[in-house]
């Protein structure tokens, strides 16, 4: 089943394109890989599909991103949509509250009040996000205490807090260590069975690690899609790809 | 092969190490930066030893610290028995403040929020240009207004004989004290970095949702210190409320009972004191009183606002 349709898509900030070209589906459960050097569109790409663009008067976007074969741009309560997908920034971003009341937050925007079924939340994402041994005798101390690499553990357990139907992580592990990426790797794996996967990424092996499939964005185009070992033993379309995924420029 | 030359025969060379201009004019700005840095702090000592100077006669006189502060007369031109009590004045400067706190603080929260988060471009510069000509303008025109305005409009709109009194002070002062808080609020608000709201959007928090769990949280401090500069504000207004609350002694029970200030005791009575008198004292005294609550209220706020800088 097609889990997110992308047609024609294109992007513009204040009249300049930033990306365009976008033509693909992402089906259930699968983790999808997007690569690409910097400036290449991957960020934008992200805002648009959560509807990021509407309080930025400068974004457009045209085409068409369907949710759940829902046309985005005609939704009419947003943070509905939002509360459906997660997502991951670069940089950790632990809020000035309690690590308690950082992954609670998104099940009490949502109406949960209940506290044993917030404990039950916050235990089950904060272990799936492997931060809860670290943290389970001082949930009360302030989210933005952590080290870096704890926020951005911390920041997965608040975005799979609202079990999202679809996560999006935008090169996470910029401000983690190996050990710490390769554990949230792990967690990103066992999640596929439950959760469809966007994973922008500028570490290529990593996209080799976990994408099914994987996007290659290059100076805002999408240059190239497909099953993401074919792009690592050469079976591309674009020779730039190639030189890209093989670490000969970018 | 040739050695290299070499400039004297000892290898020193000092002409780089000359007093010249720049060094002379660098050390004279640290001098002048210098002095005007710490002339603060020369004022604020200064001040204090003068008043406490001028207070001093009378707090080692005349002053009962029971009288001074548990009774409500203030009779210090009385034949008979002159009482210096500032209970009823220490009522009516805390009656009109908390009043105008209650006004102030609804409203410049209000105000800051909506400049801070949901005014944009010319909307928002427009607001913050106002809100600043507001908080120029000099009190004796509120005071004005409070007189001239507000007087006719309580006495036709409640009934009551006399329209100076706690409530229209303490609109005046609600209505000054507003636009500095509001600025310092929206400040506050304003260094809210923008990933925590983004980070909130992402999750599907709507506008009120974000304003409301996660910047106020993040900003409670400053606004904290906001709230407690318009206190020390309300403590230290004089003019307005001079003109405004009826200037009579008096313990108010409602609203609409007149009463007298602290500052306004000072402002209208210093004049027809002589010199070196046990009233010229007590005034001064008042002034100490009034010096340590406006230190108090605003180290606070500042050591609040600092708080949030390094949070």
């Amino acid at each position: 089943m097609v889990k997110l349709g992308v047609k024609d898509l294109s992007i513009s900030y204040a009249g300049e394109r930033v990306l365009e070209g976008v033509n693909f589906d992402i089906q259930e459960h699968e983790i999808f890989g997007i690569i690409g050097p910097a400036n290449a569109g991957k960020t934008s790409f992200l805002k648009a599909i959560n509807r990021m663009d509407m309080f930025n008067t400068e974004m457009t976007v045209d085409g068409e991103i369907r949710f759940n074969n829902v046309d985005v741009s005609k939704i009419r309560n947003v943070y509905g949509l939002r509360r459906r997908i997660g997502v991951v920034f670069p940089l950790p971003v632990g809020l000035p509250l309690s690590i308690y009341d950082n992954v609670a937050l998104a099940p009490r925007l949502g109406g949960q009040k209940d506290k044993a079924e917030l404990d039950i939340i916050v235990e089950r994402c904060l272990t799936r996000a492997a931060l809860w041994d670290e943290v389970k005798d001082r949930l009360d101390s302030l989210g933005s205490m952590l080290s870096g690499g704890q926020q951005q553990r911390l920041t997965i357990a608040r975005a799979l807090s609202q079990d999202p139907e679809m996560l999006m992580l935008d090169e996470f592990s910029i401000a983690v260590d190996p050990v710490t990426t390769m554990r949230i790797e792990d967690v990103l794996k066992e999640l596929r069975s439950e959760v469809t996967i966007i994973l922008v990424t500028n570490l290529v092996q990593q996209a080799r690690r976990l994408a099914d499939r994987t996007a290659f964005f290059l100076g805002g185009r999408c240059v190239e899609v497909g099953v993401t070992e074919d792009l690592f033993t050469g079976e591309v379309q674009d020779q730039r790809t190639r030189d890209y995924v093989e670490g000969r420029f970018g | 092969m040739e050695q290299p030359a070499q400039n004297t025969s000892s290898g020193v060379d000092a002409s780089f190490d000359q007093l010249n201009r720049d060094w002379y004019i660098d050390k004279a700005v640290q001098v002048l930066v210098f002095l005007g840095g710490i002339s603060a702090i020369v004022f604020i000592i200064g001040i204090f030893v003068f008043i406490s100077k001028e207070g001093f006669g009378f707090l080692v006189g005349d002053f009962n610290f029971k009288e001074f502060f548990f009774s409500p007369n203030w009779r210090p031109t009385s034949e008979s028995k002159e009482t210096f009590g500032i209970l009823a004045l220490v009522a009516g400067t805390a009656s009109v403040t908390g009043l105008a706190m209650l006004i102030a603080i609804p409203f410049s929260l209000g105000a800051a929020i909506f400049i801070a988060e949901f005014a944009s471009g010319k909307t928002r510069e427009f607001l913050k240009i106002t809100v600043e000509l507001l908080a120029a303008i000099p009190s004796v025109v509120w005071g004005f207004i409070g007189l001239a305005i507000m007087n006719p409009i309580i006495i036709e709109t409640f009934n009551v004989p006399v329209g100076l009194n706690v409530l229209n002070a303490g609109v005046i002062l609600g209505l000054m004290a507003a636009p500095i808080m509001t600025s310092i609020a929206e400040d506050a608000l304003k260094a809210v970095p923008d990933r925590y709201r983004e980070a909130a959007e992402a999750m599907g928090a709507t506008r009120w949702q974000v304003i409301y769990k996660v910047v106020l949280p993040a900003a409670k401090n400053g606004l904290l210190g906001a709230v407690l500069l318009g206190v020390g504000r309300g403590f230290g207004e004089t003019m307005a409320v001079l003109m405004a609350t009826g200037h009579s002694i008096n313990i108010p029970t409602s609203v609409f009972d007149s009463v007298r200030a602290l500052t306004a005791t000072i402002a209208a009575e210093l004049g027809e004191t002589a010199a070196g008198s046990s009233h010229y004292q007590a005034l001064f005294t008042i002034g100490i009183f009034l010096f340590i609550i406006t230190f108090i209220i605003n180290l606070a706020a500042d050591l609040i606002v600092r708080g949030v800088r390094k949070g």
